[in-house]
């Protein structure tokens, strides 16, 4: 029958592969900076934050697991030494609360402290956000602004056209003759708050902009909502993150970010689509 | 020809109180070669039967992530179209979860091992349990034509979210797909419904006359409190998958809204609503995963108990983990759709709910590695296989804490870091727990050993792949690698996707120990040595019958529990053991 058969050396081997293991992780997630990609946001600061505070919470209880895991299997491979004793009552109830006190003080305070703010300033419109509409389909983001008047126009479904018309504006209502349609083409200004609405013709979308830290879900008959506000000049992309069919992985949009006084000028270049 | 009265209480009876087939009056098993091993009413032939369709779709499921595994490492090759990538994660996430992990540990190793352990001559309803299995095997058979039919498989992914699976103009596989996808989850939901029904009914009336619920083995109790969150979660599922199939071919509009318009034509649905789907989706899907990783825990607790030479540490704490887990799973379902649209508030509940649940984890982490403490190991393979397990459970429930955390998700959420936490809990969990089932059980299916070299071949392919591969994709997920893409253009997700071709090396590697696996089971089946009634010295009732166990489990009475399931360091120098039913 296979027992005590070579317990020493599996032990060593396994404990090993453990600890070998854990470094590595450790290792890799050191020199490579968390993976994380640059961010370009100032709620992408805070996120990045809830990220690195888990990182080390949840880094220090998988090293010290890992640690006494291996140490009890090298420790408790043999067949004699000390003989196992159940423990008291007392430290019993240590082993058990002590471990939940921890994990919920560290998680719940992390999400409570450091999450919760950042949470609310994504999904809280200011009163002097620029608004912008993000329509999705299949494979396309469509931006609108809101033109001089600052109000968006109405839409009819029946006025569609794949060319022409892909948000459906309605070419009657006034508000929107000076709305401003950029296909596949985001613009925004650096420093000022976005407050975006998001919709999709089709099927389920997703707005994720990786070094935003943004992702939001565009989804048919509703109008979802995230706040950005760009904290650098540059470019970023729209990398649809929910499957959409065959295609989703082709589904992306260019982001430009630019300076207020750029922003400002590359608008007015705009014409509006029925202008 | 249900066995409807108390076992325990007519275990002097002896062999005439256990069920047969219809008019059998006689006290042995059926003799033809149809009754005993095809329509089999014996919950020790259904559990192989569930284990070998297991194995069956394991090679279609596996095989379909080593397909898209090649395209994402060395895209550009004509390895496969998106039509069919997207079509193929769907399936492997489907067969995977329902048809290989479900089928081997729920319903394989649960119905092999529930009556042993509890001291039954078998399941309370022993027809429904055939039933059982030959309504799961046509759900696979299903599932498995869909790849042959016009526009091939369903390529909604496995959550088939509408308004993509509810149209049907949308994507690969929408024409019937998704429509035979739905049949066979409705006939896998009918087949588990009829198996949760008798495990419940099993575990609760037909335990061996002492074995109070506090002596069960936290196998018993885990199989117990999976088979009551799957009952309680797949009625939401069902009516879903109702409605997903009513709005794709009755003009209904349960998950459609008004305003559609798909490839340029505008639909005339009204009034319904794709998040209300998610909903009832994840009612089911969050409970899902303990119902599949609550035995995988319950196996290694019994298996590190019997090698480790000592009971598991704080056996009742354990439990009421299990109880505060089996709670709170079924009110944390939210936190799959924090950026679903969902109101922004409910995401906080959701986020605050399921870190809770960390909690009775930790406890049972803690107990997990607490039951090495003082411990004199053994290391078989199915020991190792139930400590690469805790592992697993560690650094698969701390990575689960980035996803429980909103904020954190706004960065996470359908990346690699998902695909690789869930993997990490219902793939290699589920696998370790279900191996070391296996390794260990295997006398009481087959009367024989498993070969142990080859066994640890196995362990060592299994755990160093499926380490790294699942690891790894944690990383690409912080470097914001979004997931179900058949190729990366986007700058900014090109240095993670650059891992893409070690990953599936990896994978490769991992895949090639279950084949070593594959020629061990077989092999020793048919020619591994023979083993005894109790070749582990293990403690819990199973072990008290000879290997395998005929028909009925107990050639002669039931035993009678005199005491806890994991009666080992006993004697004076801690070397000896206690049977459960010893009477001293």
């Amino acid at each position: 029958m296979p027992r005590r058969n070579s317990g020493s050396a599996s032990a060593l081997l396994l404990a090993s592969f453990l600890l070998i293991f854990t470094a590595a992780t450790v290792g890799a997630m050191i020199y490579k900076k968390c993976y994380l990609p640059p961010v370009m946001s100032h709620h992408g600061i805070g996120v990045d934050k809830m990220i690195m505070y888990i990182i080390f919470a949840a880094g220090f209880i998988f090293v010290v697991g890992h640690l006494v895991l291996s140490k009890f299997i090298v420790t408790y491979s043999g067949t004699g030494g000390e003989s196992y004793k159940p423990m008291s009552h007392r430290a019993e109830l240590f082993f058990t609360f002590g471990p939940v006190i921890l994990m919920v003080a560290v998680s719940e305070i992390g999400v409570l402290v450091i999450g919760a703010p950042v949470w609310h300033e994504v999904y809280t419109q200011q009163p002097d956000d620029l608004v912008i509409e993000i329509t999705a389909k299949q494979y396309e983001w469509t931006a609108r602004y809101p033109g001089k008047d600052g109000k968006f126009g109405l839409r009819d479904i029946k006025q569609y056209d794949e060319t022409e018309n892909v948000l459906a504006l309605d070419k009657h209502d006034k508000t929107g003759k000076d709305d401003i349609v950029s296909r596949g083409l985001l613009v925004l200004p650096a420093g000022k708050g976005v407050w975006f609405n998001i919709r999709s013709w089709d099927v389920l979308h997703s707005f994720n902009i990786p070094v935003f830290r943004t992702k939001q879900d565009a989804v048919p008959g509703i109008f979802t909502h995230t706040r950005v506000v760009p904290t650098t000049v540059g470019t970023a992309e729209i990398a649809c993150a929910q499957i959409c069919s065959a295609g989703h992985y082709r589904m992306k949009a260019k982001v430009l970010i630019k300076s207020p006084e750029d922003f400002a000028k590359w608008l007015s270049e705009q014409t509006g689509q029925f202008e | 020809m249900a066995i409807t009265h108390k076992q325990g209480s007519d275990a002097a009876h002896g062999h005439d109180d256990h069920g047969h087939g219809v008019g059998d009056a006689h006290d042995h098993g059926p003799t033809g070669f149809i009754s005993k091993y095809i329509f089999s009413f014996d919950h020790k032939v259904i559990g192989i039967q569930y284990l070998l369709l297991a194995i069956g779709m394991s090679f279609i499921g596996v095989g379909l992530s080593f397909w898209f595994r090649t395209q994402l490492a060395w895209p550009g090759h004509d390895v496969m179209t998106p039509e069919q990538y997207v079509s193929f994660v769907t399936m492997h996430g489907t067969i995977m979860i329902f048809f290989v992990v479900s089928a081997a540990l729920s319903s394989g190793l649960g119905n092999l091992a529930i009556p042993l352990q509890i001291g039954a001559r078998d399941m309370a309803f022993p027809l429904l349990n055939m039933l059982s299995f030959w309504t799961i095997l046509p759900a696979a058979l299903i599932m498995i034509a869909s790849f042959f039919v016009e526009g091939g498989a369903s390529g909604g992914g496995w959550t088939v979210y509408p308004p993509l699976s509810a149209l049907r103009n949308t994507l690969p596989g929408a024409k019937w797909g998704t429509t035979l996808w739905l049949l066979a989850m409705a006939l896998f939901i009918v087949s588990f419904t009829m198996g949760g029904l008798n495990y419940t009914a099993t575990i609760l009336n037909l335990r061996a006359r002492g074995m109070s619920l506090m002596r069960m083995p936290l196998t018993i109790w885990c199989w117990l409190i999976a088979t009551l969150l799957g009952l309680l979660g797949f009625p939401a599922l069902t009516a879903a998958a109702i409605m997903l199939l009513l709005d794709r071919h009755g003009g209904t509009s349960f998950f459609l809204p008004s305003g559609l318009i798909v490839s340029g034509e505008p639909m005339a649905n009204v009034g319904g609503t794709p998040l209300l789907f998610q909903h009832l989706f994840w009612f089911l899907g969050h409970p899902e995963v303990y119902v599949l990783v609550l035995p995988a825990i319950g196996v290694a607790f019994d298996v590190i108990a019997t090698f480790a030479r000592r009971p598991p540490q704080a056996y009742r704490y354990s439990v009421y983990s299990l109880l505060v887990i089996a709670l709170l799973g079924m009110v944390v379902w939210g936190h799959h759709m924090f950026v679903s649209g969902m109101n922004p508030y409910l995401g906080k509940y959701f986020s605050i709910s399921t870190l809770l649940i960390t909690a009775p984890f930790a406890i049972l982490g803690v107990n997990l590695v607490g039951s090495l403490w003082k411990a004199r190991i053994r290391f078989t393979t199915p020991m190792l296989f139930a400590l690469g397990l805790v592992s697993a459970v560690g650094t698969g429930g701390i990575g689960g804490l980035f996803l429980a955390t909103s904020t954190a998700d706004l960065h996470f959420h359908d990346t690699y870091f998902v695909v690789g936490h869930f993997h990490l809990m219902i793939g290699v969990v589920t696998l370790t727990g279900t191996f070391a089932g296996i390794y260990y059980w295997f006398p009481k299916m087959f009367g024989r050993m498993m070969n142990e070299t080859l066994g640890k071949i196995h362990f060592w392919t299994t755990i160093i792949g499926t380490f790294a591969v699942f690891t790894i994709q944690h990383f690409q997920g912080l470097g914001g690698l979004t997931r179900r893409y058949y190729e990366y253009s986007a700058q900014v997700m090109m240095p993670a996707a650059s891992l893409n071709p070690m990953v599936t090396m990896f994978a490769f590697l991992a895949g090639a120990g279950q084949l070593v696996f594959f020629v061990n089971f077989f092999w020793s089946a048919l020619r591994g040595p023979k083993a005894g009634e109790n070749p582990w010295d293990a403690t819990t009732l199973e072990w008290t019958t000879p290997s395998p166990p005929g028909h009925g489990n107990w050639p002669g009475a039931l035993p009678v529990v005199t005491g806890d399931p994991y009666g080992y360091a006993t004697g004076p120098d801690g070397n000896g053991f206690r049977m459960q039913n010893a009477k001293d």
